[in-house]
């Protein structure tokens, strides 16, 4: 479904990311690890399309289709959808206003806010004066309303108690189709960025990879990338997916 | 008194409906209606609550001519005497003790030709206790390119009475309006005015001024303006607090899209415990245009509580691209974000009023977005 091949991205003259290659195909799920700083958002950013991440070599294939100078919005409503670590807040746009411009899907916006626990916040302003974990479930909800073909999430269980992580996680996966059994059967795939490991007890990812200083340093079973990483560290990771 | 239904065509109708002005008169407690220079409607269906053109009222209620420029704490300049040689009539709209209104009153000042020069004195009273919520749709036929309105309005809000003033504007494109008012608040009055005005307006000129003269008496004035290019406003908005604790907030929010505005905003703290807050934003969103914010604070003590904050700039290019990423196309972006910064959360107005607000935004979304 997504093909990048050798990305190349400036963010204000500096480059963050030195040639990127990835392939994701339809009913995948990958995970990303890397440090503070490696280029993990603005990877997700530049697939995305926002102005500031510029594309200086390489493309970007969606569905087979070149979007890599496709404007935002266009992206978007080709299927593609993102969750932000932390997006801004619209005073006077209320959340319930909001899902009613992006709704895509036919059930109905209360149905939604119920699953995960929202719809007390569906008068409320967009994301002001919402805690981390508020924020979190903001962003799923309307991803749930966009229902795009490929989700991308900044670390969307940052910040939010174990409590909550358990709904979130239910989200994730029906988000994700992980729920339909047999893989050939899912139509969506996802990008996950993940610090803290928890989303794999929720989604089976079938890949990882670490991205270290802008490179894409190695992929492998995520699982078992993870475990190296806790013990071992990122670089210790690298150098031992390189030697094995 | 003629029937609405004969002097105005469709359009016109529309024009005032677009107002808040209900034609059908059934949510309404009453209605007030002059065209140019003649009263077309003047009617009550509330015990307690009294319309009557101005120039009746002042024959029928002695104490009305000694109210004259009361309001205006006495502070009458050139202009408003040499306006109030020109005026024709206007509104006289009474709440007596006790009385509430359960649906709006409304009163529209209406101009059906060309080149009219419309001179008015609209008064006020709600007296002790009573509740008096008032709808004001003024603006011009369709078929009206150029003319004059001139309103001088006074209010005066007695003991622990209400009176809340909503005026949407539908001016024509060369109209130049320079409306005149002040208000008059007695202890644990409230006096609350909102202005909206999505239109081109030519040239307006307005500062209402408010004196809480009450112990514990209460201003608030809202003010949300869109200006497409062409407008020019220059509007502002005061509180005196000379009343022992008493409380004002104004709150400003303007657009513009190539027009000028003027935000002004003084408040002036003359009494022990009392309270005030201005708040002016502006979004600019193209190249060309003007905001201008002029928050004023005046303390003539120490045991005030005065702030304001101000800020004027274009949309965040975040707020925007945050937008787009769900699918939404720039325009739509802009769209969503400028209906959320003019959806003030007015306190203390009757529903009707509050959708009658909200049926305006989406208008102006439909036609500049």
């Amino acid at each position: 479904m997504l093909i990048i091949e050798n990305l190349k991205v400036e963010v204000e003259k500096r480059e963050i990311l030195h040639g990127i290659n990835l392939r994701i195909a339809k009913g995948e799920t990958h995970v990303i690890f890397g440090k503070n700083g490696s280029g993990k958002s603005t990877l997700l950013m530049t697939i995305m399309g926002f102005s500031k991440y510029k594309v200086t070599s390489g493309k970007i294939f969606y569905k087979g289709k070149d979007i890599t100078n496709l404007p935002m919005y266009e992206r978007a409503k080709l299927g593609l959808g993102m969750a932000f670590q932390r997006p801004p807040s619209i005073k006077g746009l209320k959340t319930i206003d909001m899902l009613r411009l992006i709704k895509r899907v036919d059930e109905k916006t209360e149905e939604l806010a119920k699953r995960v626990d929202f719809e007390k916040f569906l008068y409320r302003d967009l994301n002001f004066g919402f805690s981390g974990g508020e924020l979190k479930r903001s962003e799923l909800l309307q991803l749930m309303a966009q229902n795009p073909d490929f989700i991308m999430l900044d670390e969307p269980e940052s910040g939010v108690d174990v409590e909550n992580i358990k709904i979130l996680g239910k989200v994730v996966r029906h988000l994700l189709d992980k729920n339909v059994r047999i893989k050939e059967g899912r139509k969506k795939s996802g990008l996950i960025i993940t610090h803290t490991g928890y989303i794999l007890d929720y989604v089976d990812a079938d890949r990882g990879h670490v991205i270290l200083d802008g490179y894409l340093m190695c992929s492998g079973n995520p699982r078992e990338m993870f475990r190296e990483i806790q013990e071992a560290g990122y670089e210790k990771c690298v150098s031992c997916m390189l030697a094995g | 008194m003629n029937d609405i239904n004969n002097i105005f065509d469709d359009k016109d109708k529309e024009i005032l409906e677009s107002t808040g002005i209900d034609i059908k008169r059934e949510t309404r407690s009453g209605t007030f209606i002059q065209s140019n220079h003649s009263v077309v409607s003047c009617n009550i269906r509330q015990d307690g609550i009294e319309i009557l053109p101005t120039k009746e009222a002042l024959k029928k209620y002695s104490w009305l001519k000694d109210l004259m420029f009361k309001s205006f704490n006495n502070n009458v300049d050139d202009f408003l005497k040499n306006a109030e040689k020109k005026v024709s009539n206007g509104y006289f709209i009474y709440a007596k003790k006790g009385a509430k209104t359960k649906y709006p009153v409304q009163a529209c000042l209406y101009i059906s030709n060309d080149n009219v020069e419309q001179y008015v004195h609209n008064f006020i009273v709600a007296e002790e206790g009573a509740d008096l919520h008032i709808i004001s749709g003024c603006a011009t036929s369709h078929k009206v390119s150029s003319a004059l309105h001139v309103g001088i309005s006074e209010f005066f809000v007695g003991k622990n009475a209400k009176i809340s003033f909503t005026m949407i504007h539908k001016w024509g494109e060369n109209v130049t309006v320079t409306p005149k008012s002040a208000a008059l608040v007695e202890d644990n009055g409230v006096f609350i005015s909102n202005y909206i005005s999505f239109e081109k307006v030519k040239y307006l000129k307005m500062y209402p001024t408010v004196y809480l003269n009450g112990k514990g008496s209460i201003g608030r004035f809202n003010s949300i303006v869109f200006a497409p290019e062409g407008s020019h406003l220059d509007l502002g908005s005061r509180c005196v607090l000379n009343g022992v604790g008493s409380k004002a907030e104004i709150v400003s929010r303007t657009v513009s899209a190539g027009g000028e505005i003027i935000a002004r905003g003084h408040l002036v703290g003359a009494a022990k415990d009392i309270k005030a807050h201005l708040e002016c934003n502006g979004l600019l969103l193209k190249e060309k245009g003007l905001i201008h914010a002029i928050p004023e604070l005046e303390a003539h003590l120490s045991d005030v509580d005065m702030s304001h904050e101000a800020a004027v700039g274009k949309i965040a290019e975040e707020e925007i691209e945050y937008l787009m990423s769900r699918g939404l196309t720039e325009e739509e972006a802009t769209s969503a974000i400028v209906r959320g910064f003019l959806n003030v959360k007015i306190e203390g107005l009757p529903e009707r009023l509050e959708k009658q607000i909200e049926t305006s935004l989406n208008e102006l979304s439909d036609k500049f977005f």
